[in-house]
Parts: structure tokens; C-alpha cells; sequence
């Protein structure tokens, strides 16, 4: 049985301008101390589909509707808030973006992780500082003892990064959603981050659920890919069926903007044209057709259902892209 | 880059308490001290002035009516003979302790109020903040004088009508703040981490509204003085011949040509506290926000 499964997930949110389809329809299925990544441009959903898992969409005006989302046999949307506020941090925590902005400014760093220790674990005091210094230095911070008192702003975007990490992994979650958490980062620091997200969660089984619009970044480090359109997963597969055989037009076309520092070839960079849909009006066919540079003749008559490609990668689309 | 040699630690490190660290930090703001040493003396000479008055405040001995400063009378004397000094120390009881409990009044009215606004949001923001723009859209004089009017003329009602005229205030720019910190990243993370609303509330909003609220509030006990003389010279609040800061000073408008002694002495006394105040604020403010701390000693040493 898959650690997190979700069926037909639909996340919507009113506007004064109607009503917006952030999320609409998504599935998957992920196993345990399995890597997903999800990529797509911003606005494709993936930041809210995170959201949504983790039960952090805001009732009204969001609203969250699902055939099935469980995490590990626990209907996360039967939930009531006080047992959403349990499983969070417990059994599933999630890290951001901007580690600039997401501890804290006026608490010391010692009190957001052993906050957090007592909110799950009921550790307090001494035994809370003591795995505070441990988790600390799992995630490579030196002298963690003596930085339990620092505040946030004494460090580093990085060090940042790890701490959040730390907070997020310090109750033994079994699944990690991280949104986006190296694109702040510059290149060599996001090499550490994603090594030690890799060590750790290998390390004690946790599945990962990695946001990115980074392919590269991807790549090194999941061993399935979702990518989303528009509120949909256009395509799913193994990181090595997917890169080697893309075959959606989205995804083709996200590969071809993306520069490869280890090919030879001296190909030019292909911008994807055009703006993503307005996720407010209904969209009957491919929600990529305006923009995709790929399509057949069907493309215009049905909305593109999901194709077998391989083993475990499919996708919806109409053309036939396989070499 | 990761570091392996970590024996278990022996005792657990202690971490000081935000609050804690925030206390030590206080005292490096030197203006901040000269102003608490400063208020802390008006205080300490207001509550002794009993036994440290040379003078019976009220006693009127017309023969030395508007006396000039002297050995006699450090302050001179008033229009009915009375000691200058005598009545700045006695008036400075009624005077801080309007202050003060008006500050105390708007905060623990004006806090709490704004922070349901801001974090609840919706409904109880619409219901909160209307019941707030009701109070404001009156004059804060006029309502303060429309209340004392209501409950009668009485020093406790006085400061209870001040403190109902400020909290609104605070309490719309505490709402303020908090809509801004609420969308931080740091309070979505919370809440990713299973923190609830009381857990958000107060140890992630309330610490980092603090700082307006600490500025707004050495102005409120600035007003609460200056509206407290503003009633008692409209008759409400303290009665003649009981002295007040604000009460001698509108008194002594009368002489000011002949005796500017009568009007320094407790205009001089309010700007000093509200200069000391005002001071404290800076410090706690700074004390508050531990990116405006003054480090000596290097990262994470702070904890000794």
C-alpha cells in the first residue's frame, strides 16, 4: 500500500471573478521513502496541491474535494483541525521556499525547534535541548550547542535551510513536502541542501514530495517526476523513462528551455510562447494547446486522455513524441 | 561539511529565554536607563512626597502669594501662597498614576482586541473593528469628557475614560501589525508544524507586534497626562484645591507673566516623564527586536 494516495484532488478557490481551479484533478500515488518531484511554472498548481495534502488550504475561500487522500490509512481530509494540527509536524511537515522568512525573527533558534519537540514529542527542557543540539548537527550546523541561543538573522540562508530541515525532520515525519526549498539558495548551497535531504530521508525512509521548476535539480535527486499544467499532472513517469522519452508537449517544451550544463550539443534554448490558461474558465481540451508546438489535428477535437508510455509513465497527450 | 565529532552532550545547554536575553540587552540602550532612572525618581519622590514635601500642598497663606523661587521655596509659590513644590510632588501621585494605569487599561484592552481582529479575521475583524470605529469617530476629549460625565466627576472614572478613549487606538494599530505579520512565512511554517491559533497568537504574533505597540503606548501615557489636566480644568477629574500636574499648569496660564515658576514647574515635570517614556520606548523597542541588538560577544555566545 502507497505511503500517501490521492485520488482526483481538486483544490478550488473563489474569487470576486469566479471561481479559480487551482488544482484540478490531480493523482498519484507515493510509496515509502520514495522522491517525487513536482514540476510545472508557477501557477501550475504544485505549491497548492502541497498545501492541500498538508491541510493548510484557508476554508473559505479555498476548498478542498477528493475521491481518496490518505497518508498511511488516515483519511487526511476527515480530519478535524485539531487532528490536521496533529498529523502536521508529526507525521507529515513541510519546508519553503524562502528560509529568509520562514523562522521566527524574535525567537532564538533552540526555542522554534523545541517548540516543536514538546508540541509532538512532550520532550521539555533538558531533554529537549539535547536532541535540539542533535538535530542540529545532523544537518551539518557546527557548534550546535552554542547556536541553540542565536536568532535567525546571525545566519546564513543556507544554515537557515538546514534548520528549518531540522525542525521539519525532528519528529520523524514520514513524509516531507519541501516547496521550492533550494531556489533561494545559490547553486553550491543547493548542492548541500539537496544532498543532505537525500542522506536524511534515505537514511529513515521518509518519502518526499520535492517542488521545483528546476529540472535539473529534479533530476539529481527524484525517482519519479509528476509535471503540472494548469492545475493537472500532464505527465507522470520514472526520472529516466521521462527525461529520456518526454512525452507531453509541456514537457518537451519545459526540457528545451531548460540549459544542460553536461551535454555537447550547442542547441539554442527554446522559450515556451505564450501565458499559461486562466484557471478560471472551464478548459475542454488540452490546456497546453494554445501554446504547444507539437500538436496533431485531434488536439482540436477531445481533450487528450492518459497514455501508457511505459512502465509506470504516462501522459495526456495526443502526439506521438517517442523517437 | 557535515560535522561528525559530536559527543553527547553532558548537561544540556541551556537556552535563555527570549525574554530573558531581551532584559540583558535593555540596559545597553543608555538613553533607556537615564530614562528609567529618570521616571523611576518622579515616581519614588511622588509616592514619598508625604514625608518629603516641605509643605502642605492645599495649606493657602495668602502673604506669600506668588513668591519667586527661594531657599524658603524651591519653586516659589503659587497665586494662593501655596508651595510650588509641595503640590508638583503631590500632583505627580494623581498625574503618573493616570498615566500609567491608562497605558495599562489600553493595553490590556486595546492588545488582546487587536489581535482577534487580525488573526480571526472576517466576521469578528467586522464586528471589532466597527465597535473600534464607533469610539473613533468621536473627538478623544469630547467622549473622554462625555463618559466622566456619564459616571461622574472622579479621578478612577477619569482614568477609566481615558483608557476607553485609547484602546481603540491601540487596538486598530495592533490589528494593523498583525495582519502584516500573519502573512510571514514563518507563521504558515508554524502552522506546518501543527502549531495552533494560541501558539501562533502569542508566541509568533504578539512578540512581533510588540515594538508599535511599546511606541504606542509611551505616546498614550503621554495624552493620558495632558487629557487628565484637560478635565480637571473643565472640572472633571481632580477637584480644587487637590493638586495635579495638569491642573497647576492650566491654573498657572493665568500668571504667566507674573509667575512662570507656577507653569514650568509642572510643565517641566510632564515633559520629563513623557522625554522618559518616550526613552524607555526606544530601548524596549530595540531590547524587542533582536536584529537591533548591539552584540559584543560573537554568534551563540549570548546564551552564557
Amino acid at each position: 500500500m502507497p505511503l500517501l494516495s490521492v485520488r482526483n484532488l481538486k483544490t478550488r478557490f473563489a474569487t470576486d471573478r469566479g471561481t479559480v481551479r487551482a488544482v484540478n484533478g490531480v493523482s498519484f500515488d507515493l510509496e515509502e521513502g520514495e522522491i517525487l518531484g513536482l514540476v510545472g511554472e508557477s501557477g501550475s498548481g504544485k505549491s497548492v496541491t502541497a498545501l492541500s495534502i498538508m491541510r493548510l488550504v484557508p476554508e473559505p475561500p479555498g476548498k478542498v474535494t477528493a475521491d481518496a487522500m490518505t497518508l498511511d490509512g488516515t483519511d487526511l481530509l476527515g480530519l478535524s483541525e485539531a487532528q490536521a494540527r496533529e498529523v502536521r509536524g508529526s507525521r507529515m511537515a513541510m519546508i519553503f521556499q524562502d528560509p529568509m522568512r520562514s523562522l521566527n525573527p524574535v525567537l532564538t533558534i533552540g526555542r522554534q525547534i523545541t517548540e516543536v519537540l514538546h508540541r509532538h514529542q512532550k520532550l521539555a527542557g533538558a531533554a529537549a535541548r539535547r536532541r535540539a543540539v542533535e538535530l542540529l548537527d545532523t544537518v551539518g550546523i557546527p557548534m550546535a550547542e552554542k547556536r541553540l541561543g542565536a536568532y535567525p538573522h546571525q545566519f546564513s540562508g543556507g544554515m537557515r535551510q538546514r534548520v528549518m530541515i531540522a525542525i521539519a525532520l525532528s519528529c520523524n515525519p514520514r513524509l516531507l513536502i519541501a516547496d521550492e526549498a533550494t531556489t533561494a539558495l545559490d547553486v553550491t548551497i543547493q548542492a548541500q541542501i539537496i544532498d543532505l535531504v537525500k542522506r536524511l530521508t534515505r537514511e529513515r525512509g521518509t518519502s518526499v514530495i520535492w517542488i521545483s521548476h528546476d529540472l535539473g535539480v529534479v533530476a539529481g535527486l527524484c525517482d519519479r517526476v509528476n509535471v503540472m499544467y494548469a492545475g493537472t499532472v500532464v505527465e507522470s513517469g520514472p526520472i529516466r523513462e521521462l527525461f529520456h522519452r518526454p512525452s507531453h508537449g509541456y514537457t518537451l517544451g519545459l526540457m528545451g528551455s531548460t540549459p544542460r550544463v553536461d551535454g555537447t550539443s550547442t542547441r539554442r534554448l527554446t522559450p515556451i510562447e505564450g501565458m499559461p490558461p486562466n484557471l478560471i474558465d472551464p478548459i475542454p481540451l488540452c490546456p497546453f494547446l494554445p501554446r504547444c508546438r507539437v500538436s496533431v489535428a485531434a488536439c482540436q477535437a477531445r481533450p487528450p486522455a492518459p497514455r501508457q508510455f511505459g512502465a509506470g509513465h504516462w501522459a495526456s497527450c495526443l502526439a506521438d513524441l517517442a523517437p | 561539511m557535515a560535522v561528525v565529532q559530536s559527543p553527547p552532550p553532558v548537561a544540556a545547554p541551556r537556552i535563555a529565554g527570549s525574554l530573558r536575553l531581551a532584559a540583558r540587552q535593555f540596559p545597553r540602550h543608555r538613553a533607556a536607563m537615564v530614562g528609567l532612572i529618570c521616571l523611576a525618581l518622579i515616581c519614588l519622590a511622588a509616592a514619598l512626597a508625604p514625608w518629603v514635601a516641605p509643605y502642605d500642598p492645599i495649606q493657602i497663606k495668602l502673604s506669600a502669594k506668588l513668591k519667586p523661587p527661594s531657599f524658603e521655596h524651591w519653586m516659589g509659590t503659587d497665586h494662593f501662597g501655596r508651595d510650588v513644590f509641595s503640590r508638583l510632588l503631590y500632583g505627580g501621585r494623581t498625574s503618573l498614576s493616570v498615566g500609567l494605569l491608562v497605558v495599562g487599561f489600553a493595553f490590556v484592552m486595546g492588545v488582546p482586541l487587536g489581535l482577534a481582529s487580525g488573526y480571526f479575521g472576517k466576521r469578528i475583524d467586522n464586528l471589532l473593528m466597527r465597535l473600534v470605529d464607533a469610539f473613533l469617530t468621536f473627538p478623544p476629549l469630547l467622549l473622554a469628557v462625555a463618559l466622566v460625565g456619564l459616571l461622574g466627576p472622579d479621578i478612577q472614572n477619569v482614568m477609566l475614560a481615558l483608557g476607553l478613549v485609547q484602546a481603540p487606538v491601540l487596538a486598530r494599530m495592533v490589528r494593523g501589525s498583525t495582519l502584516a505579520v500573519r502573512e510571514d512565512v514563518y507563521v504558515t511554517a508554524a502552522r506546518a508544524l501543527g502549531a495552533g491559533p494560541a501558539r501562533i497568537v502569542l508566541s509568533h504574533l504578539l512578540r512581533n507586534v510588540m515594538s508599535p505597540i511599546v511606541v504606542q503606548l509611551t505616546i498614550v501615557f503621554a495624552a493620558a497626562v495632558v487629557a487628565e489636566a484637560s478635565l480637571s480644568f473643565l472640572g472633571f477629574g481632580t477637584q480644587p484645591p487637590q493638586p495635579s500636574w495638569g491642573r497647576d499648569m492650566s491654573e498657572a496660564r493665568r500668571f504667566l507673566g507674573d509667575a512662570p515658576w507656577m507653569f514650568l514647574a509642572p510643565t517641566g515635570a510632564i515633559m520629563l516623564c513623557v522625554l522618559s517614556i518616550n526613552f524607555m520606548g526606544d530601548g524596549l523597542r530595540d531590547a524587542l527586536d533582536p536584529r537591533a541588538w548591539r552584540t559584543r560577544r560573537t554568534i551563540g555566545q549570548a546564551e552564557r
